[in-house]
This record gives C-alpha cells, sequence and structure tokens, in this order.
C-alpha cells in the first residue's frame, strides 16, 4: 500500500487520537503547573454598627474578590511550579512520618492511601484472576461439549455487566443485614458488619474485581487450550510424563503468551480501579489514584473544581502506569524486533 | 490408542464438574438475587431470611402478586413461545402474538376472580423508576449516546484497521505502539484534559467565531461557540477517541485474517484501495466489526466516569444517574428503586449476551491470539 493511501486510511483515527488523547495529556501537563485564581484586591471597608448617641465604626482592610463589568469575578493564571504536586505528596509530613516510623501516618495523606490501595489491589488481584481463569478453563476443557454453551453465558455475566452495578449487586447481599452477612454471622457467630472498617470494604472490592475479570482470562486461556495440540501431550504421555507434569511442561508452556496478554490488560484495568470505589461507596476508607482525581474534578459546595490539583494527581498516576508496563512493554518490543 | 490413554479420570473429572458448579453460582447469583429483590416489597427486599426474599411473604399480604392464573398464564406463554420456535420467524411472530392476548386477558380474569396471591411480586419500584423519577430520560440519552459512539468508532476504526493490516511500513508499528501506550492510560487523566476546556469553550472559541474567511461559515452554524460541556456528541466524541486504541487493534488483527489476495484480485481487475475495500472487503468484514461494536457498545454504555464529569442533569446517562436513587437514601423504598434502576441498566446487557455470546468470544479471543 502506497503511504499516501495509507495516510487516508488512517488519518480519521489518527487525527480523533492525536486531538482527543495527545493534546488533552500535553494540557494536563502545563495544567499542573498553572492555577487559575480569582484576583482579590485590598480594599478598606468601614463598617458601622448602631450604638448609644453615635454609631461604633470600626474600618478595616480586606480582601474581596474583583469583579468585572458583568459581576463575575476576575480570574487570573499564573505560574505555581510544583506547588500542586506539594499539596498532594506534602514531602515534609510524609518525611516526618518516615522518620517516626508510622506507615498509618503516611497512609492518611489521601495520595498515599490511594496509592498504596491501587497497587495492592493490582498486585493481589493479578494472580487470583489468573489462577481463576485457569481453573475454569481447565475444568470448562474436561466438559462435555453440549454443557459448554451456558457454562460460557454464565461465566460471561459478571464481565460484560456495568463495573457499577456489579460492585452495587455484591453491596447489596452484603450491607447491613444482608443476607450474606447474616449467614455469615450465623456461621461464625461473630457480629459481623461488612461496611464499619476499612479492610471488609477492601476484602468486598478485591473479591468483586476477582469476580468481574476472571471471565475474560478464562475466555482467552480456553481460546488457547482448543488449539493444543494433541500430539504433544501424546507424546509426553509415552514419555511417561504424569497428569501434573503434562500440565506444568506441556500445557502451561503452550499457554505462556497468553498469560502476558491477561497479566497485560489486567495491569492496565486493575490500575484504573474507580468503580469499585463509587459502587462500595469506600471513600471514607479507600480511594484509589484515579478516585483522587475524580474528586477533584468534581465541582464543591462553591461549585468550583481544583483542576491543578486534578492535574497532577494524574501526572503522578500517569507517572505508576508507566512504570508498572515498562516490563511487559519492552517484552513486546523485543518480540516484534 | 491414546485417545482413551488420554482420557480424564472419573474422579477428576467430577471434581472439574463441582468446581463448575460452584463458580457457576458464585457468578450469577449476585445477579440473580438483585433481580429478585427488585420484585419485592421493601420488607421482604431487605429481609435477611433468604426465604422471605424468594417468596415475598409481605408482598403478598399486600396483595400484590401472582396468582395461579398469572402462574397458569405464564408457563402458557413458556409452552407457547417453545412450540412457536419450531417454526422459524412465522412460528415466533404468532407465538408472540398469542403471549400478547393471553397477557391482555390475565389481569381480567384475575379481577373476574378475586383469587389471592400465591407469590409476592409487585412492580411498584420500576414504575417509580421509570415514571417517577423519569429514568426514561436517563434511558434514552444512553440510547443516543451507545449509539452514536459505536457508529462512529466503526466507522474510523474500520478504516484503519485495514489500512494498519494492509501495510508493513514503520509508520503503522508505531502508530499501533502508541496506541497501545494510550490504551492504558486512565481515563480520569484524559478527563482532566477535557473538563476546562469544555467548560469554557464558548470563551475560548470566540476567535474562531471573529476569524475573517472561517466566521461567516461557522456563524451559519449558532451564532455563538457551543458549550461543549453537557453535550451529548462531545461526549460521544471523547468516548471514541479514548476506545480507538482498541478499536484500531483490534480491526487490524481481524483484516489480517482476510487474505491479501482477496484485495489484490480486486486491484488486478482495476479497482483503487478504496474500490477495493468498499466493494470486496466490506461484505466479508461484518464478523469482526460486529465484535468490535459490542465493545464499544459496552464501553459506552457502562462507562461512569466520564459520563459523570462531562454531562450535566439534563443530559446525563443511566449508570451515573443511579447515584440520585443511592444517595436519596430516605426512605426504605429508596434503596429497593435503585435495586430496580441496577435491573433496567442490566437488563439490555443481558440480552446483549444471549444475543451475541459467540461475537463476544471470538472478540476477546482474537485479540489474545495475535497481540
Amino acid at each position: 500500500m502506497k503511504p499516501r493511501v495509507f495516510a487516508m486510511f488512517v488519518a480519521p483515527s489518527v487525527l480523533m487520537m492525536l486531538l482527543f488523547i495527545a493534546v488533552p495529556l500535553v494540557s494536563v501537563v502545563v495544567q499542573s503547573f498553572y492555577a487559575t485564581v480569582p484576583v482579590y484586591e485590598e480594599t478598606e471597608v468601614e463598617s458601622c454598627t448602631p450604638g448609644f448617641l453615635t454609631q461604633t465604626c470600626t474600618r478595616e482592610r480586606r480582601s474581596v474578590p474583583k469583579l468585572d463589568a458583568a459581576g463575575q469575578p476576575v480570574t487570573t493564571t499564573e505560574f505555581i511550579g510544583l506547588k500542586a504536586y506539594r499539596t498532594l505528596l506534602q514531602p515534609e509530613a510524609a518525611a516526618a512520618a518516615f522518620a517516626s516510623g508510622g506507615i498509618a501516618a503516611l497512609l492518611s495523606i489521601d495520595f498515599y492511601g490511594a496509592l498504596r490501595f491501587t497497587l495492592t489491589f493490582t498486585l493481589i488481584t493479578l494472580p487470583l484472576v489468573i489462577g481463576l481463569g485457569l481453573a475454569i478453563a481447565l475444568a470448562l476443557h474436561e466438559m462435555i461439549r453440549k454443557l459448554r454453551g451456558p457454562l460460557i453465558f454464565a461465566s460471561l455475566l459478571p464481565f460484560i455487566i456495568t463495573p457499577v452495578i456489579g460492585a452495587l449487586s455484591i453491596r447489596w447481599l452484603f450491607i447491613g443485614d444482608g443476607i450474606l452477612t447474616a449467614a455469615l454471622r450465623a456461621i461464625t457467630g461473630l457480629p459481623i458488619s461488612m461496611f464499619a472498617q476499612g479492610w471488609t470494604i477492601e476484602l468486598l472490592m478485591l473479591t468483586y474485581r476477582v469476580w468481574h475479570a476472571a471471565p475474560f482470562a478464562f475466555v482467552v486461556f480456553y481460546a488457547g487450550l482448543q488449539t493444543l495440540e494433541r500430539d504433544a501431550l501424546e507424546a509426553a504421555m509415552i514419555d511417561g510424563a504424569s497428569r501434573l507434569q503434562r500440565l506444568r511442561s506441556v500445557v502451561l508452556p503452550h499457554l505462556t503468551p497468553l498469560i502476558v496478554f491477561v497479566a497485560l490488560i489486567h495491569l492496565m484495568d486493575s490500575y484504573r480501579v474507580f468503580e469499585e470505589v463509587v459502587g462500595f461507596a469506600s471513600q471514607a476508607h479507600r480511594i484509589s489514584l484515579q478516585f483522587l482525581t475524580f474528586s477533584f474534578l468534581t465541582p464543591d459546595q462553591t461549585g468550583n473544581r481544583a483542576i491543578t490539583r486534578a492535574a497532577a494527581s494524574s501526572m503522578l498516576t500517569m507517572v505508576g502506569i508507566v512504570i508498572l508496563l515498562i516490563p511487559l512493554l519492552l517484552r513486546t518490543w523485543r518480540q516484534r524486533r | 490408542m491414546t485417545t482413551k490413554a488420554l482420557r480424564t479420570p472419573l474422579s477428576l473429572r467430577l471434581l472439574a464438574a463441582g468446581f463448575l458448579a460452584v463458580w457457576v453460582i458464585v457468578a450469577m447469583f449476585p445477579l440473580v438475587w438483585t433481580a429478585v429483590m427488585s420484585f419485592r416489597a421493601p420488607v421482604d427486599a431487605l429481609s435477611s431470611d433468604p426465604w422471605a426474599v424468594l417468596t415475598g411473604p409481605a408482598t403478598r399480604r399486600a396483595g400484590q402478586g401472582l396468582t395461579l392464573v398469572d402462574l397458569v398464564a405464564g408457563l402458557a406463554g413458556l409452552a407457547l413461545i417453545l412450540l412457536g420456535r419450531r417454526y422459524g420467524a412465522r412460528g415466533w411472530i404468532a407465538a408472540l402474538a398469542a403471549c400478547a392476548v393471553l397477557f391482555w386477558l390475565t389481569p381480567m380474569l384475575d379481577g373476574a376472580l378475586h383469587l389471592p396471591p400465591i407469590f409476592g411480586l409487585t412492580l411498584t419500584h420500576y414504575r417509580a423508576v421509570w415514571i417517577d423519577h423519569e429514568f426514561y430520560r436517563n434511558f434514552l440519552n444512553s440510547l443516543i449516546i451507545t449509539a452514536g459512539v459505536v457508529t462512529v468508532s466503526l466507522t474510523v476504526g474500520t478504516l484503519a484497521g485495514y489500512g494498519l493490516a494492509r501495510t508493513r511500513s514503520l509508520v503503522a508499528f508505531w502508530i499501533l505502539i502508541t496506541a497501545l501506550i494510550f490504551r492504558a492510560l486512565p481515563h480520569s487523566v484524559l478527563v482532566t484534559g477535557y473538563v476546562p476546556f469544555f467548560l469554557a469553550s464558548r470563551d475560548l472559541l470566540m476567535p474562531l467565531w471573529n476569524a475573517p474567511i472561517l466566521g461567516p461559515l461557522l456563524h451559519l452554524f449558532s451564532a455563538v461557540p457551543p458549550t461543549f460541556y453537557g453535550q451529548p456528541w462531545a461526549v460521544i466524541i471523547v468516548l471514541v477517541s479514548i476506545n480507538q486504541p482498541f478499536t484500531i487493534w483490534m480491526m487490524r488483527s481481524f483484516f489480517d485474517s482476510i487474505p491479501t489476495e482477496l484485495d489484490e484480485a480486486a486491484r488486478v481487475d482495476g479497482c483503487t484501495h478504496l474500490g477495493a475495500f468498499l466493494r470486496v472487503i466490506m461484505p466479508v468484514m461484518w464478523p469482526g466489526v460486529v465484535t468490535t461494536g459490542l465493545f464499544a457498545f459496552l464501553l459506552a454504555y457502562n462507562d461512569y466516569l466520564v459520563t459523570a464529569l462531562l454531562l450535566d442533569a439534563q443530559s446525563q446517562t443511566m449508570v451515573p444517574a443511579i447515584s440520585q436513587f443511592l444517595n436519596s437514601d430516605t426512605k426504605a423504598s429508596d434503596q429497593i428503586e435503585a435495586i430496580a434502576a441496577a435491573v433496567s441498566i442490566t437488563a439490555p446487557l443481558f440480552l446483549l449476551v444471549t444475543v451475541f455470546q459467540r461475537q463476544i468470544v471470538s472478540g476477546l479471543t482474537a485479540g489474545a491470539v495475535k497481540g
């Protein structure tokens, strides 16, 4: 295909990605160094209160927002350097927490708490999702053909469902005297309440993500099992390999590229954990990096959005995903070469 | 010889079957249970006794539920559909028509016989959600945005996917790698880039409207530049762009599987590249398009973050709109209304899996096996 024709075919797509992904990215970088603030001006205000015989008057200097002709506050955009990053990272407080060995103090700073949650969330769910997906795929591979269709259908539901709704549906089973909480109480005899403390909510969030992401891993591995050659298995049998040995040295190596693929997608997806925080309403206990940015972007009571801080937290979030992905990207790069 | 030797022993098979049974229950249970709760009066739905949730005694006592006549009618309807299915499309239509008549007659019969309900079941929460809270508006917004995203995404992505699959240049490779990196970006990062521009787009675009040649042309469309915030079409463009990296990867791997000889033959016959694409490739590309379209649908329909931040209350889609039911937690029925809204959102997805299960599976695997 000639370069000119190729350019014609890809132009709309590339243009869209440039305009709506690359440009916003650059704008986020710039925004994180600039703050738009209303202009204040110092005025002398005389306020009087009625008193006996004469009024009591006080004059004071007050800074009030400057208004333009239309009565809107005048704003100015100024360069603030790394200030937004500093408000997020709070280096002094973090250093103090480190010095006194207080991890809890460090994690009580929003950003570090979110970082801790996002990373552990990503790294704990990764092996669980791959393991469960593999187990379902291997088990389904043993089933008779007629049963496979309905089983795949049932397995796909957690994957296809709207993430917020999926999280909510699990929350409703546990909230208050929900039936599963009641069942847990009956079994353990303990006064369990799943939404009273952070770690139980986190446990539910991890459970939800494994439930939601395992079907994807399962379908990919299941497709991989279909292309497994019988000859290799038979050769291993003749060599006297046991069932477990065959799984380890024939089946798993065959699936390795797929496991890497699933791991890559899962890292990307679970690093942007967000819907769980909304669905389980865990803001008070656990937040994720993406939720931190989201909360800065949501207007507060006065209708203001903390754009600069959102930009700074976006930048830090992005640095994290790049670090996580570098090993996997390098691998893909070497394979392509 | 080996087919028998390779066969799994019975004990292992039973283990696999047991494991799958547990998994299927775990996979379905939260969804099925939520659906059941949505049809019950609050006392039943929030009960900690599972039997009460299943049968709904309080709902039944309130006089709402299915009578014997309803149950018989329901079974008859099911039987009709199963019977009609055997006779193809005409059978389907006949069965559905018969069901419609049946379900139109049942309430009258109920009214005449004054039978007490056997099972508790109520539609009040659905009525409250869809009519009182005007959820149909959110449904229409979701419909517009989803349809827009799927159409634009596929049009743009198919062309790019074809171009990328039919060239081996270094540029194509770099486009794909960049797309992969873009795929990893958290959506909040991009939205942070959009929000200030969307809010201030009227002021920011004003110079374009005052420009010498372009200005009068733009004035034909509107007197002042639009504010992007709260505009469905702006969100459609945003979601299409976010989804574009995935779309081009998927379409490329699909076009890779269509032999090059096909378009080469067309080109020998005197077609241009675009002509070959339109006449030869388009007729065979539909399976790939359907699959990619499904994933665009899921992204747009399931989105919370982008739509919550870039749309206002009037143009809000269903998923973020559910928070209005969650936050107004004053009455017991509020929570059940949230549940009914959740089930309403899930129902179309359920239909989607039923119809397109094969395409979803092939789509998930196509990306994996080649990517």
